[in-house]
């Protein structure tokens, strides 16, 4: 039961920032995007991170939406 | 001055005509295939622990592990101007691990202590710049001593209309094959031969969605949620348990394991040199697992060129249902581990990076684009800690 509350806690307050987000949300042209497009800005995994990734997989139980790989190979040990 | 006039209009036209001739032609793209760019990346890892699971929840969880990986990203535009993006990678790891020597109890430096796992995959993706999708696909596979892992992927994504949003779905499917190395005095034969291992299926299917918004010129954010399914032999077969009576069996796990994350991304760029990198994450299983993860990162910008990037990460998660500790499970249970990595604990991750892009390339390599390091401490409420250090080299 406390389970699918967490997972309700964390769904709702993830909607409600999108929602809050998204409405204040204003259209960027591309010459304004210089920011944005700076390599430390990347929203996904950097290819330095990848090691890291794979060992907290291993060490941790939970996994997972983080853009990455989602299960296969083992390295366990 | 008429003749000051009309040499002032004949240098007006030349100027004009070279302007025009030196525009770039928007209708052409090279639809050669070139390379874009080659990642070099290396690690080093290091961790310390004593609740192996390999003896039971006791003992040395000494682990090193050197990997290193290369990718090589190729594009090129067919003739309706649509970008085909190529990727090939390849990693190989070698590690030690003092767990693993002890399959065999007895044994000082078994077979076992190290072994390497290759790891090759090949990407690709096609994107349509006028429309603004971009369709994908991928195989991989991962080899090591006792483990054999077959993927394939394919990715859809999809702008919207003003390209200030994307949303992108992938398909994962991963069919690996476990062989089954028993510890050494549960075998019918004790003896160290281990030239044919019976094997054991474990497939996951996952579907992973995210969506990313540009809020403003500064801001951008990222909703994320996979949804995971394993099926087959999901403990692993060298993992001890010891029961209250002393006795010793193999680890005992479902055949079916659901996994339900969902995550939060955000990076914001504050004045001219700092830059917010926030990251959250709620995790459930149908094992018992529940975990939070948050991680900040902070990037500073030296200069343009050179940046430091200090970061701190904390996770927690509660126990696995079919945990407990040495000594602890009773005889009659269905499910067994003593997998300290299924155990309740909190865990901290701090270090900080260095990132650097000089114009002129790096050492005054001109192809040498940027050149990555970073370090981090890791430490886990159960006692474990290590430490990794990574470096990353672009070449474009």
């Amino acid at each position: 039961m406390k389970k699918f509350h967490n997972l309700k806690l964390s769904l709702c307050g993830i909607s409600l920032s999108a929602l809050a987000l998204c409405s204040s949300c204003t259209t960027v042209k591309e010459y304004q995007k210089n920011r944005l497009n700076d390599a430390e800005m990347v929203l996904g995994n950097r290819k330095i991170e990848k090691t890291e990734l794979n060992f907290q997989s291993y060490r941790e139980g939970a996994s997972g939406a983080n853009a990455g790989k989602s299960g296969g190979g083992c390295g366990c040990n | 001055m008429k003749r000051i006039y009309l040499t002032a209009a004949a240098l007006m036209a030349m100027l004009h005509s070279y302007a025009q001739s030196s525009l770039p032609d928007t209708g052409y793209t090279a639809r050669k295939l070139k390379v874009e760019e080659v990642n070099l990346v290396s690690s080093y890892y290091h961790q310390d622990g004593n609740n192996a699971a390999v003896t039971g929840g006791i003992g040395s969880e000494k682990l090193t592990d050197i990997s290193n990986s290369i990718d090589v990203k190729l594009i090129r535009h067919d003739r309706k101007n649509r970008k085909h993006s190529y990727l090939l990678d390849v990693g190989i790891d070698h590690y030690t691990s003092a767990s693993s020597d002890m399959i065999d109890l007895k044994a000082n430096s078994s077979a076992s202590h190290a072994d390497t796992r290759i790891y090759p995959s090949l990407g690709w993706t096609m994107e349509n710049e006028a429309k603004g999708s971009t369709i994908g696909a991928g195989v991989s596979a991962s080899k090591e001593f006792d483990y054999l892992s077959l993927g394939g992927n394919v990715m859809f994504a999809q702008k919207t209309k003003n390209r200030m949003g994307e949303f992108t779905a992938k398909l994962q499917v991963y069919l690996d094959q476990v062989s089954l190395v028993t510890p050494i005095e549960l075998r019918a034969s004790q003896t160290r031969e281990h030239e044919h291992y019976p094997t054991a299926s474990r497939n996951t299917f996952a579907g992973s969605f995210s969506y990313s918004q540009i809020i403003n010129e500064r801001l951008q954010v990222m909703f994320l949620a996979d949804v995971v399914q394993q099926h087959g032999y999901l403990s692993l077969p060298f993992h001890r348990v010891y029961f209250t009576d002393g006795s010793v069996h193999q680890e005992q796990l479902p055949s079916n394991r659901f996994k339900l994350p969902i995550g939060f991304r955000g990076s914001y760029f504050i004045g001219d040199r700092f830059i917010l990198r926030g990251y959250y994450r709620y995790y459930t299983d149908n094992w018992g697992v529940h975990a939070h993860t948050a991680e900040l990162e902070v990037p500073v910008k030296i200069s343009p060129f050179f940046s430091v990037s200090p970061f701190y990460r904390y996770y927690q998660q509660s126990a696995a249902k079919y945990f407990a500790g040495y000594q602890t499970h009773q005889a009659g249970e269905d499910y067994y581990t003593s997998n300290y990595d299924l155990s309740k604990f909190t865990s901290q991750f701090i270090g900080a990076g260095i990132h650097f892009t000089p114009p002129g390339g790096v050492f005054g390599i001109k192809q040498l684009n940027t050149l990555e390091l970073r370090y981090g401490h890791y430490y886990r409420s159960t006692k474990m800690n290590a430490n990794i250090i990574s470096l990353n080299l672009k070449f474009k």
